[in-house]
């Protein structure tokens, strides 16, 4: 397993992946303080409190972090899709799952070689994002490894939901269907909100059946709650309107969700290991 | 270099029994029984389609038999551990193209659990074996198919493997190539590996094979050593002025047959060839030209798969000993 990890991150960096990945990191973090430290100098010049600046960085920290939460799901989806699916269309997987290799410790060496990229990215990309905007607004989530937590564990369910497409589908199918997936997910996010701010519970339910069979949004609302101030958090939790939006969080994501999100993990390698143990190579 | 622990000689490096595959309606494998032994060059034939690249997974555990048993150096078909003595070139060879030809080596050998203190030497003496030493820091994806196809022979090689299965090995390779794999299998087989060859070019098959089997719609059509796959040896005389009333003439020698001005003899022993040229001149038919041997190979191949192809493919399946 070890070995293939080896390979896949090798891979990534001999095809320049990383490095492109490291370059938009970059290119993403500065261009992320330069607007927010125009912003920050026109808020203060225009007389703007500094509480109220910490509200508003907040939000725009939030909106940072769904953009490249969808950045992410991208490059999940574009990383994962081929994983297994180029190899064995390709017959490289012939010659090597031909050597005293299981096939689980391929697949498994395959996604750990993909986590450890894409995590990496994101807390790189994440990290640095918080420090510029933090250096050049003054404002610091109370956690910062919470969101980026949050954001490298949504990332992880899209790679290996698109690991579990890649045994079956080719490329462009399974990255198709994994980033429509992440979409839907969202949306059904969205309806949560929605149906609780308006009572329905038609819409809560149709939301929690999105989030069990894909739990992206429950790391979403994590992702949300950590870049909010304490503050934020206190003085709208208690109102039904902030409830409703999908980018405010009056509370972290259930723990019962959170470890869903876990289990589901798990439970996608198992069923990725059975049906690549029945395909023929 | 250090030699992987061999298995006792007795033991075949391939063993199996009515082995069948179907794909859905197809059966691509109808039942093949065959034992390959150690030291031994297996030639495995057939037009394409036949099932050998099938028979191939099966071996390796690439896919599932769906009736027989197998045993591959004296372990159940797939078994993990038997894997590291078995060396494969698939017929779709495809190695990492980001890689260079070094790492690809280093990578299987890393596959393999072969020790680190071995695996510099054995990766040059692979290299150097299948001509790609002075390239093998080139990345796979600047090599040519057949550079390619040197570089997987190399893999197959690599940690002197016990069994040898090399799938189509010249698929991809110029005359010169095809010399050189002619060597690598006779090496391999010199130091007692056994060496499954799979393969539709029938003159290589017969160059380097000690048994071959004809495969055709996932049965065997023949099977057995050269001799007994080619039969017994012809004569082809080019005549004038034989008639077909003077074939009696000739029957001692071997049954006759006359087409146009092509006097057939077969089977026919070489030996005499002189003195049914001299029977001839005595009876006055002018000799152009005298050829004797045993058919090839391709011939005999041909004869088999259309003679099969014609009875609908329905012989049994044949046990190859």
């Amino acid at each position: 397993m070890i070995t293939i990890a080896r390979l896949t991150i090798g891979e990534a960096a001999r095809k320049k992946i990383l490095w492109v990945l490291i370059l938009l990191a970059i290119a993403a973090v500065a261009l992320t303080a330069w607007g927010v430290d125009l912003l920050v100098g026109q808020a203060r010049e225009s007389g703007v409190s500094e509480l109220n600046l910490k509200l508003g960085i907040s939000q725009v920290l939030i909106f940072i972090a769904f953009q490249f939460g969808f950045v992410l799901a991208m490059t999940a989806a574009f990383l994962g899709a081929p994983a297994i699916a180029n190899d064995l269309e390709s017959g490289v997987a012939q010659a090597m799952l031909a050597r005293p290799l299981r096939r689980s410790s391929y697949l498994l060496g395959r996604w750990l070689g993909l986590v450890i990229v894409v995590v990496g990215y994101t807390a790189v990309s994440g990290f640095l994002a918080i420090a510029a905007v933090s250096f050049v607004s003054g404002y610091l989530p109370p956690n910062p490894i919470i969101p980026v937590a949050y954001l490298a564990g949504q990332a992880l369910i899209l790679l290996t939901l698109t690991v579990v497409l890649s045994v079956r589908l080719p490329p462009i199918a399974g990255g198709a269907i994994a980033v429509v997936a992440y979409g839907v997910a969202w949306l059904a996010g969205v309806l949560g909100h929605i149906g609780i701010a308006l009572g329905t519970t038609g819409l809560i339910g149709v939301s929690n059946l999105g989030r069990v069979l894909l739990p992206t949004d429950a790391m979403w609302q994590g992702v949300v709650f950590g870049l909010e101030p304490s503050l934020v958090i206190s003085g709208v939790g208690q109102q039904q309107v902030a409830q409703g939006n999908p980018f405010f969080a009056a509370e972290g994501p259930n723990p019962a969700f959170v470890l869903w999100a876990v289990a589901w993990v798990v439970l996608a390698l198992v069923l990725a290991i059975v049906l690549l143990r029945r395909r023929e190579i | 270099m250090i030699a992987m622990p061999r298995l006792s000689l007795d033991v075949p490096a391939i063993e199996v029994t009515d082995l069948r595959k179907r794909y859905g309606p197809v059966e691509a494998l109808a039942g093949l029984t065959m034992t390959v032994g150690r030291g031994e060059v297996f030639g495995f034939l057939g037009p394409n389609g036949a099932g050998k690249t099938t028979t191939v997974k099966l071996l390796l555990g690439l896919a599932r038999p769906t009736g027989g048993t197998g045993k591959v150096l004296d372990a159940p078909l797939g078994d993990l551990a038997t894997r590291r003595k078995v060396g494969y070139l698939p017929e779709l060879f495809r190695y990492q193209p980001w890689l260079k030809a070094r790492e690809v080596l280093y990578l299987h050998a890393d596959l393999m659990a072969m020790p680190a203190a071995r695996r510099a030497a054995e990766v040059d003496d692979v290299l150097g074996l299948v001509g790609l030493a002075d390239r093998a820091s080139d990345l796979v994806g600047r090599f040519s198919k057949g550079m390619q196809q040197r570089l997987g022979l190399g893999v197959a090689l690599l940690g002197e493997p016990a069994l040898v299965i090399l799938d189509e090995p010249t698929s991809a390779l110029d005359p010169l190539g095809r010399i050189d794999v002619r060597g690598i299998v006779r090496t391999a087989a010199a130091r007692g590996a056994a060496v499954f060859l799979n393969s539709h070019l029938l003159s290589e098959v017969e160059q380097v094979c000690d048994r071959v089997a004809i495969l055709d719609h996932g049965r065997v059509v023949a099977s057995g050593s050269l001799d007994d796959v080619l039969g017994q040896s012809e004569t082809q005389i080019h005549v004038t002025g034989l008639r077909p009333t003077d074939l009696p003439a000739i029957e001692p020698f071997g049954p006759p047959s006359l087409d146009g001005n092509r006097l057939s003899v077969r089977p026919m022993d070489a030996a005499r060839v002189h003195e049914l040229v001299a029977l001839l001149v005595k009876m006055g038919v002018q000799i152009h030209d005298v050829r004797s041997g045993r058919g090839s190979l391709e011939q005999r191949f041909l004869e088999l798969v259309s003679r099969d192809q014609a009875l609908g493919g329905t012989p049994s399946a044949v046990k190859i000993k």
